[in-house]
C-alpha cells in the first residue's frame, strides 16, 4: 500500500505541461473511464512515474527522465483536458 | 495519445532555511525563504529536492503548511528508514538553501469560498499539514465556515500543532482519536477512524459537506470509501495519499 495518487505527479506533469494538471480529467483508452487526475493511482518508486487508471488498472501514463529531457508515454490515455476545458 | 519528449517549465528555486521549531519528537516544522515565491493556496504542496555530492538525486513531496500570504512553510516526520526526511528534520539548519519547487496542486486545495457549506477535514498523522494551511487560511480571512477536523494520532504526544489546534475559535471543532495510546483519563475517541465514528463525528451528508482527507494511503482510502458509505458523494470528498507512511 505504498501507491500515491495524482497529487504526487502535480509538480512533473506542470513541469511537462506547463499548466496545472491535478484537476485535467483524462479518459482511459481501455475502459472510457473518466477521472480527475488527482483521483488517479500514481507510483512513484520504480524507474519512471506510473499513472494507473483508477477502475480497471490500465497504464495510463510513463514519465521516465532522461538527463533534463522527460520521455512521457501516454498511450494508455484517450484524452487528457486541463480544467475547464474541453477534449 | 501519443509520446512526446519535452523540456521542462516549472522550475527549481533555491530557498534558505530560516527556522526550525520542534512539533513532536519525530516531527519539525522548516520554515523558508523563497525569493522566488509566486504564492500558494491553502493546500497546495511543493517538491524538495535533495542532491548528494556524486549528483544522485531525490525528490519528495511535502505539503506547505503555512496559509496563503505567509512565508513558505513545511512540516515534516522523520522516518527512521527514509531517504529524504531524516535529512529535513535532522541534518538541516537555518541558513541552509533546500531546492524547491513549486506551488504545486489545483484539487486538494480550499480557495476561502465561505458562501459554501462546511468543511470535513480529516487527518492521519502529517497528513494533518495541509489542512492546517486550510483552518490558518479560514482564520486570517475571518471566514465562518463552520469546520470540523477529526484528526487521528498514534498518541496525544504525537498530535502536530497541538497549541494551534486547542485555541481554534468559534466555528472549529478539533476532535482527536487516539490509536496506540490514550492518557489517563481520555474521554475522547480511541482506535482507527472507521465508518461508524465518522458517522459520529462527521457532518450528516445533508449538510452537503465538503470533506478533504489526507494521510498514509491506507487511512485515506478507508476513510474516503466510508465517507462515501454514509452518503457523500464521491466528488464531495477529496482526498491526498502520502503512501505507506508514518502514523496515523
Ligand atoms: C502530495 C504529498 C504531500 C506530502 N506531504 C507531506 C508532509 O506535509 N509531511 C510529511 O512528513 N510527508 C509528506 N509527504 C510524504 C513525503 O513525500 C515522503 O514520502 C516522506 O517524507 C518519506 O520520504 P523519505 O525519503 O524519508 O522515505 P522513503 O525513503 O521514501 O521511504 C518511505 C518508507 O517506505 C519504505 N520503503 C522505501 N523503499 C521501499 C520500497 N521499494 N518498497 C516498499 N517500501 C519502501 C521505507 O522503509 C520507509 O518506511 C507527502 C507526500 C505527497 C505525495
Ligand atoms: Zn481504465
Amino acid at each position: 500500500m505504498d501507491d500515491l495518487d495524482g497529487n504526487a505527479m502535480g509538480g512533473l506533469m506542470q513541469e511537462i505541461f506547463g499548466v496545472e494538471m491535478t484537476t485535467a480529467i483524462e479518459t482511459c483508452a481501455h475502459c472510457g473511464n473518466a477521472a480527475v487526475v488527482a483521483e488517479t493511482a500514481v507510483y512513484l518508486r520504480g524507474p519512471g512515474a506510473v499513472m494507473r487508471c483508477p477502475t480497471c488498472t490500465n497504464i495510463l501514463m510513463v514519465v521516465v527522465r532522461r538527463q533534463d529531457m522527460h520521455c512521457v508515454d501516454m498511450q494508455g490515455i484517450a484524452s487528457l483536458s486541463p480544467a475547464g476545458q474541453t477534449a | 495519445m501519443a509520446g512526446t519528449a519535452v523540456r521542462g517549465r516549472l522550475t527549481w528555486q533555491v530557498s534558505a532555511v530560516t527556522a526550525l521549531i520542534d512539533e513532536t519528537a519525530s516531527v519539525k516544522t522548516i520554515e523558508l525563504q523563497a525569493p522566488d515565491w509566486a504564492g500558494h493556496l491553502a493546500g497546495q504542496h511543493l517538491d524538495v529536492r535533495l542532491t548528494a555530492e556524486d549528483g544522485y538525486r531525490a525528490e519528495r513531496s511535502y505539503s506547505i503548511a503555512s496559509a496563503p500570504g505567509e512565508p513558505v512553510a513545511l512540516t515534516v516526520e522523520r522516518l527512521e528508514d527514509g531517504e529524504v526526511s531524516p535529512y529535513l528534520t535532522e541534518e538541516l539548519r537555518p541558513g541552509d538553501d533546500l531546492e524547491i519547487r513549486g506551488p504545486v496542486g489545483g484539487y486538494f486545495v480550499w480557495d476561502g469560498d465561505d458562501s459554501v457549506t462546511p468543511l470535513m477535514l480529516i487527518a492521519g498523522g502529517s497528513g494533518v499539514v495541509p489542512l492546517r494551511s486550510i483552518l490558518r487560511h479560514r482564520s486570517n480571512l475571518r471566514s465562518t465556515v463552520p469546520v470540523r477536523l477529526l484528526y487521528s494520532a498514534r498518541s496525544l504526544a504525537d498530535v502536530i500543532y497541538r497549541d494551534e489546534l486547542d485555541q481554534e475559535g468559534a466555528g472549529v471543532e478539533v476532535i482527536y482519536t487516539l490509536t496506540r495510546q490514550q492518557p489517563q483519563g481520555w474521554t475522547g475517541h480511541r482506535g482507527r477512524v472507521d465508518k461508524s465514528m465518522l458517522s459520529e463525528v462527521a457532518w450528516p451528508p445533508d449538510q452537503q459537506a465538503i470533506a478533504y482527507v489526507c494521510g498514509p494511503t491506507p487511512f485515506v482510502e478507508t476513510v474516503a470509501s466510508s465517507l462515501v458509505g454514509l452518503g457523500y458523494p464521491a466528488q464531495r470528498v477529496k482526498t491526498e495519499r502520502f503512501g505507506g507512511i508514518g502514523g496515523s
